[in-house]
């Protein structure tokens, strides 16, 4: 199988260890990806803060450059904020043809064209879909039982465009979580909001919500994302969350493809469990 | 900049009140944002004053500022309506009208989209290093130094800045700028 691959800015720096892992991952079920050549910034949420086209033109430019390649007219997108920019730009232009007119004069300053046949896929997505878990379950050989891990989604792969999972009470993680032997933890914050960039520009109520999903992971032995700002903000501040609250809620968070690559046998270095804010030790003591 | 006057926000509205025109003030909003404890208007209570023209009261609270465009009152509204969007046109008009309350979002978003014009991509020290010389506060780095140095030592941050240097994306946001004039 074939994929393009969008990484974006997060990957390239904050959540390194997601790239890292992703491609790992990819590598061991026989995915091969090509990186968007020059792709740019989606325009996370800024740009819709802030421009109305903009938030358009900004991901529209990176699907235009992937309508340039030829291995496959599939992206895979790791970053959930990304994939919910770039489909935006998916699902609008197959409509509004006034908007598609309006981002390609934007375009056309940089001699690309933007046609409207690539279609969006977010990692979850992919792997739930598209990976046969078999491939999972045999490499791993039950390595990871006796774990409990809790599936954490968050809010733009699921919502507004509800692809591949339901959008109120997901559950896709679970199969691939159970593939490795482990137990996925019983909550309901998996689809949460963990507080996205509140958490830097308005602290006071971003933290609020990030306590609540850590609170709620007690019992669990590791929190699994699917995307850098909920990674970031669910490991960065506990120690600072748990002296306020009064309670210990430290507990190790890692990216899926980190989690299903230790799984299948790779190693801590491989999947970059350094990079982690949050301490794996009680994960690693336990199995991996 | 002061605050502008009614007939200016009027103008500037008049998109986003045509999208919530057929909200039958149900509550389902409301009741599904994760951040309500945080405003002093609920979003069901906006969606009123936008169709009644009290635009003032609204731009004078600062509850469309606290949303997180985490899409359940997007998802659940039994009008379809796209509520995420009309709170993130609201914070677009807060940002052009300079906005007390909303100064702090706003430079936040500008040193990113900034970094982004001249890089194509974000260079997260240089957009937060920008992001706290405009803010002209000192103590509010303090706040931020922690996870900082801990970006940094781990190799996922690094100073790299952008004096003088032509921007990758200028002539795209050049161009959407005249488009939107």
């Amino acid at each position: 199988m074939k994929y393009l691959y969008y990484p974006g800015c997060s990957l390239e720096g904050t959540s390194a260890e997601y790239d890292i892992s992703t491609k790992v991952l990819m590598e061991a079920v026989d995915v091969q990806l090509s990186e968007i050549e020059d792709w740019t910034c989606c325009g996370a949420t800024a740009a819709e803060s802030q421009s109305h086209l903009l938030s358009y033109v900004l991901p529209a430019r990176n699907l235009a450059l992937a309508e340039k390649m030829n291995s496959s007219n599939q992206i895979l997108v790791p970053c959930s904020a990304c994939y919910l920019n770039l489909k935006k730009v998916e699902e609008a232009i197959k409509n509004d043809k006034d908007l598609l007119r309006k981002i390609n004069s934007v375009l056309a300053q940089e001699d690309l064209v933007l046609k409207g046949d690539v279609i969006v896929r977010h990692l979850l997505d992919v792997l739930s879909n598209d990976i046969d878990i078999e491939t999972i379950k045999e490499t791993s050989q039950n390595k990871l039982s006796g774990l409990t891990v809790a599936p954490y989604y968050g809010c733009q792969c699921l919502r507004p465009f509800t692809i591949f999972d339901d959008p109120e009470d997901p559950h896709s993680m679970d199969e691939l979580i159970r593939a490795t032997g482990a137990q996925s933890f019983e909550w309901d914050m998996g689809a949460q909001c963990c507080g996205a960039s509140n958490t830097s520009t308005k602290p006071e109520a971003g933290m609020v919500l990030v306590g609540r999903i850590l609170k709620s992971a007690k019992g669990a032995d590791a929190i699994l994302t699917v995307c850098p700002m909920c990674q970031m903000n669910l490991e960065s501040s506990q120690k600072k969350i748990s002296h306020k609250e009064g309670i210990d809620l430290e507990i190790p968070v890692l990216f899926l493809p980190q989690f299903l690559g230790l799984a299948m046998g790779k190693t801590q270095n491989d999947v970059r469990l350094d990079l982690n804010l949050s301490n794996p030790g009680r994960l690693i003591k336990a199995r991996v | 900049m002061g605050q502008a006057n009614n007939k200016g926000y009027l103008e500037q509205t008049e998109t986003i009140k045509t999208m919530i025109q057929t909200c039958i003030q149900c509550g389902t909003c409301t009741a599904s944002c994760p951040n309500i404890e945080f405003m002093d208007i609920t979003p069901r209570h906006m969606w009123r004053l936008l169709m009644t023209d009290h635009v003032d009261q609204l731009f004078s609270s600062k509850s469309f500022i606290m949303c997180s465009s985490c899409y359940y009152c997007t998802l659940r509204c039994p009008r379809g309506l796209e509520l995420t969007n009309a709170m993130s046109q609201l914070k677009q008009v807060a940002s052009k009208l300079r906005l007390k309350q909303f100064r702090r979002s706003s430079l936040f978003y500008e040193a990113f989209l900034n970094s982004v014009k001249n890089h194509g991509r974000v260079k997260e020290m240089e957009f937060m290093t920008n992001y706290f010389i405009s803010m002209k506060n000192p103590v509010i780095p303090f706040a931020y130094a922690s996870l900082g140095i801990k970006l940094l030592a781990k190799g996922k941050i690094r100073p790299e800045f952008s004096f003088g240097r032509k921007g990758k994306l200028t002539a795209l946001f050049k161009k959407v700028a005249e488009l939107e004039e």
